[in-house]
């Protein structure tokens, strides 16, 4: 028998349960109790594209260092899905721990001699208590949290505080749930070893005044506090709780306390053709309008995305990105949509794309495409991804300034028509390529002018003069030339020493390349790390690249798709940038970040410092 | 393309409407179109409606999709924003503009080919919806701008201009409109301008989804021959016929016939569709009958023409979504955002 692993805050355990069997919310109790007893989680779905049956997993990096990548590699695995026993017990690194339900006997070649076996009888619990078949299965849920709780020294009171804070008002199941939560407590403390369980969590402060939530949720209530009033959205995994958030948060903050009457509109389209029309119409209208979508629905929105950004309509497109191409993984992450989205069209398009890296990230960046949107007149897209938009994440708290006011960009009205101030739908007055536009209805005889997707001259004629066409495309780069300084800037950290090697990432890449930051500087590897936020790209890209001889670049996709942008957009030779892709539809690691890196050093001969000298 | 700039001046005589404008107010540019052709009458009688109804023009959005219809909407209301959007998708497109801004009249012109072909799924889900909008299919059962194929509305069996035989069956789009739940469902012909403004008008008028598809000869392409439709089996029931006004050559035709009675219009290439308008006595609110009386003259080899159907108290996409009063366009910060306390609530509660 090998040692049995020992942690105290820093370990991961995985659920393996039926998909419809109750096990989600149970599994976030889990990782809530912990969260409040001041240690950091980060809790990810690992979930099938079904409804009820397939195997689901829940896998909890318990980090007290903060860290909320995905560690890979699993401690403990909480075997409740017969059918995916034998993976899920081969996944269980030397020396962890297999935690199941005992009530009926196994053979004895479905366990492993290298790990602490843990059975507690659940089935069995659940049946001499409980007589509906449908409790039976969603207490035995509990029953394990609560068996858990005395193995891992979780506070019971912390758990049954959270009881009380979701079932308020429902006393009979706040009753309940405690109930089955001390029976699992009652049973492990009763017959289980006193210290079997090696890993164990203690009350630290080190969650502070962050939150957990959905990047999906907080991308939705940046839409309501950036002033969205239409969302027109097709159901699609990854990004259906977006909209369906955001319907929820209006409910609640958008009626009219007197009326009752909505100050939004949420319309299910019949396909994502018709929700980004109409997110156009909308915008066009002058109303703020988003959809929200994946992959595939972005593909069906392209010859729309093209008419908005050449008749220069606001727009904003929330891409919870999933694994590509075609339907791909419908259910895991990729950051596999960027070209796609940045060129999205026929013809000769660039689009604004924002990188969020966490859901304070959604909120802020979904506020902000709002208003991008309105100043640019044009498509903005918010790139999000099925890691950061379906997984609870714990992030810094959301903020907003109350005298912030939404910038409705260039809108000329009726006052300003009236006084007689010229008006050209695409003539460039402020030499920023951004123009004016009225909004239908604004006054009874100045400012009509008629939108087309079609070539035009710079008072929205109809034009197939050459000279118009490009006039027109070439104020099209000006514009999108502005908006590299109204986008969220780059986020820079340097390394400890000055050094000739950087690293460029983006979006839920983000907590995994810390991690892999600061284990390169605690091997006294000196990488400087720039996380981009937005394309089109500051000048302050260009300048990093150039200022290192060789620059990793990081992103979840088989084709190195930003790398690509740096070299077609920046000029860059690509000899300088190597490529760091992780794509099977699993989170990336800062362990497949780390080996990828030093691996990369090694090749230039770049070795820790102790090392070289030792 | 020529793009003649129409004089501004207007005859002192001409008459004003209550709100001041004449009918040369509610003009567009001039017509791109084919001389002749049907859909530039159609223009003529919005722009007859809107100066009848006296609307102020700058409160009317046109919008449409791709195709000889869709060019339509410059060619009236100089004085509407209007958007010509991508094929087949203008309904989801004024959806939106509708959600935005309910205090506006939105005026959706289509052709066969964007509404029956490549738009059917946004045309089935924007009746469906409710949109309060008039949707105005300029129907010729033809691509013009690409020079002759067929669209959904061809009739089966008709023959194209290079000899090709359509074998798919045609779509009805006003029993389709009513089927997918719109409110208001009528046809016309584009030279019946005195069946027609009154339609414009009263669909103007219809809180909901209104629609009219208005059968609209092509002047350049449109054949029919060999069609169940055809000239000669027209002629033979020629006495049936109340009215027929035919001009040939590239003028505009026109028709104007009788309720209860039907006309046979001979198209430009020929071919002939005959036309029944309903009895002044026709119940347009039952949809069953009305299904059936379309189906009925399609059997007797009649396009029925008229108000087929109507609910006259019908409930909008607003009314559903229980939306404000106010155009949503028009809301402003404290109506919209929940502020930083109610922030800090939410930031409680996801700890």
């Amino acid at each position: 028998m090998r040692q049995a692993l020992t942690a105290t805050n820093d370990f991961v355990i995985k659920f393996a349960n039926v998909n419809g069997s109750g096990s989600a919310s149970a599994n976030e109790l889990f990782a809530r109790s912990i969260l409040r007893m001041g240690v950091p989680v980060s809790p990810r779905n690992i979930f099938p594209s079904n409804i009820q049956g397939l195997p689901t997993w829940y896998e909890v990096r318990v980090s007290e260092d903060g860290y909320l990548g995905r560690r890979g590699g699993i401690d403990m695995i909480v075997a409740m899905n017969p059918e995916t026993w034998a993976q899920d017990v081969a996944e269980v690194a030397p020396g962890g721990y297999l935690f199941y339900d005992s009530t009926r006997p196994l053979a004895p070649n479905a366990f492993r001699d290298d790990l602490t076996t843990i059975g507690v009888p659940l089935t069995a619990i659940c049946n001499a208590t409980y007589s509906d078949p449908r409790q039976r299965q969603l207490f035995k849920n509990i029953i394990y949290v609560g068996a858990l709780s005395v193995l891992l020294d979780i506070d019971s009171a912390v758990i049954e505080t959270l009881f009380g804070e979701q079932y308020k008002g429902k006393e009979a199941l706040i009753e309940s749930n405690v109930q089955a939560l001390r029976l699992g407590r009652e049973w492990a403390a009763d017959n289980l070893e006193p210290g079997i369980c090696g890993l164990k969590v203690a009350a630290r402060d080190k969650v502070g005044d962050r939150i957990f939530v959905e990047g999906n949720a907080a991308a939705a209530l940046g839409c309501v506090y950036g002033g969205a009033t239409v969302c027109a959205w097709y159901p699609i995994t990854p990004s259906s709780s977006l909209a369906e958030a955001f319907a929820s948060y209006c409910k609640r903050y958008r009626h009219d306390p007197d009326t009752g009457e909505a100050r939004y509109a949420v319309v299910q389209a019949e396909d994502e053709l018709a929700s980004i029309g109409m997110v156009i119409g909308a915008g066009w209208n002058g109303a703020r309008a988003f959809t929200s979508t994946s992959g595939p629905g972005i593909s069906l929105m392209t010859e729309f995305i093209g008419l908005a950004y050449f008749a220069e309509i606001p727009a904003v497109i929330i891409n919870v990105q999933r694994g590509g191409p075609s339907t791909g993984m419908p259910t895991r992450t990729q950051q596999a949509d960027l070209l796609a989205c940045a060129y999205a069209s026929n013809g000769d398009t660039k689009h604004v794309l924002l990188f969020p890296e966490d859901p304070k990230e959604c909120f802020d960046f979904s506020a902000a495409a709002l208003d991008l949107a309105d100043r640019l007149q044009t498509p903005v897209f918010v790139m999000t991804d099925l890691d950061i938009g379906m997984n609870h994440r714990m992030c810094r708290p959301f903020e907003w300034d109350d005298t912030r006011r939404m910038d409705r960009g260039k809108v000329m009205t009726a006052e300003d028509l009236e006084a007689g101030r010229e008006f050209g739908r695409y003539l460039d007055v402020d030499g920023d390529g951004i123009p004016y536009r009225t909004l239908p209805g604004s006054h009874p005889s100045k400012g009509a002018f008629f939108t087309r997707g079609t070539t035009k001259n710079r008072y929205a004629r109809y034009s197939e003069e050459g000279a118009d066409y490009i006039e027109n495309m070439e104020r099209l780069l000006r514009k999108f030339d502005t908006a590299k300084a109204l986008v969220p800037q780059p986020a820079v950290r340097a390394a400890a020493k000055p050094t000739r090697y950087g690293v460029l990432y983006f979006g839920s890449t983000s907590p995994s390349m810390t991690e892999a930051l600061d284990r390169l500087e605690a091997d006294g590897l000196h990488v400087d790390a720039m996380r981009l936020r937005a394309f089109p790209f500051p000048d302050a890209v260009r300048d990093f690249i150039l200022a290192h001889d060789t620059v990793f670049v990081v992103e979840q996709n088989r084709d190195g798709q930003l790398r690509n942008m740096m070299t077609t957009e920046l000029g860059i030779d690509p000899a300088r940038l190597v490529a760091v892709l992780h794509y099977d539809g699993t989170p990336i690691t800062a362990n497949f970040i780390l080996g990828a890196i030093r691996g990369g050093l090694a090749q230039y001969q770049i070795v820790p410092l102790e090392r070289a000298v030792s | 393309m020529t793009y003649i700039t129409k004089p501004k001046l207007h005859h002192p005589s001409l008459r004003k409407n209550s709100v001041g404008l004449t009918r040369r107010d509610y003009e567009g540019r001039i017509s791109t179109l084919c001389a002749g052709c049907g859909h530039d009458s159609i223009s003529a009688t919005i722009v007859q409606a809107c100066y009848e109804l006296a609307i102020e023009p700058h409160r009317v959005a046109k919008l449409s999709g791709i195709g000889c219809s869709s060019k339509a909407p410059t060619y009236f209301l100089g004085n509407s924003h209007g958007f010509n959007t991508v094929h087949g998708r203008m309904p989801s497109v004024l959806t939106g503009a509708s959600l935005a801004n309910r205090e506006l009249i939105y005026m959706g012109v289509s052709g066969d080919g964007d509404s029956a072909s490549i738009g059917l799924g946004q045309f089935a889900h924007v009746m469906r919806r409710g949109v309060n909008l008039v949707y105005i299919v300029m129907n010729n059962g033809v691509y013009g701008l690409t020079k002759g194929q067929f669209s959904a509305t061809a009739d089966k069996g008709s023959v194209a201009k290079k000899g090709a035989v359509n074998n798919d069956a045609g779509i009805d789009l006003a029993s389709l409109a009513i089927l997918m739940g719109a409110t208001f469902v009528a046809r016309s012909f584009s030279g019946d301008k005195h069946q027609l403004v009154p339609l414009i008008k009263a669909a103007i008028n219809h809180p909901g989804a209104a629609i009219l598809d208005v059968i609209s000869p092509c002047v350049a392409f449109n054949n029919h021959k060999g069609s169940t439709r055809s000239y000669d089996y027209v002629r033979e029931h020629n006495e049936a016929l109340n009215r027929l006004d035919f001009i040939t050559g590239r003028d505009p035709i026109e028709a104007e016939y009788d309720p209860g009675s039907s006309v046979a219009i001979e198209q430009p290439d020929g071919s002939t569709i005959r036309l029944a308008k309903i009895a002044a006595d026709y119940d347009p609110s039952d949809k069953a009958a009305a299904l059936a009386h379309i189906q009925e003259k399609e059997r007797d080899g009649e396009v029925a023409t008229g108000l087929l159907y109507l609910d006259a108290r019908p409930r909008d996409l607003h009314a559903n979504l229980r939306t404000v009063r106010a155009p949503l366009n028009s809301l402003d910060e404290p109506d919209l955002c929940p502020g930083s306390a109610v922030l800090k609530e939410i930031n409680a509660g996801l700890r």
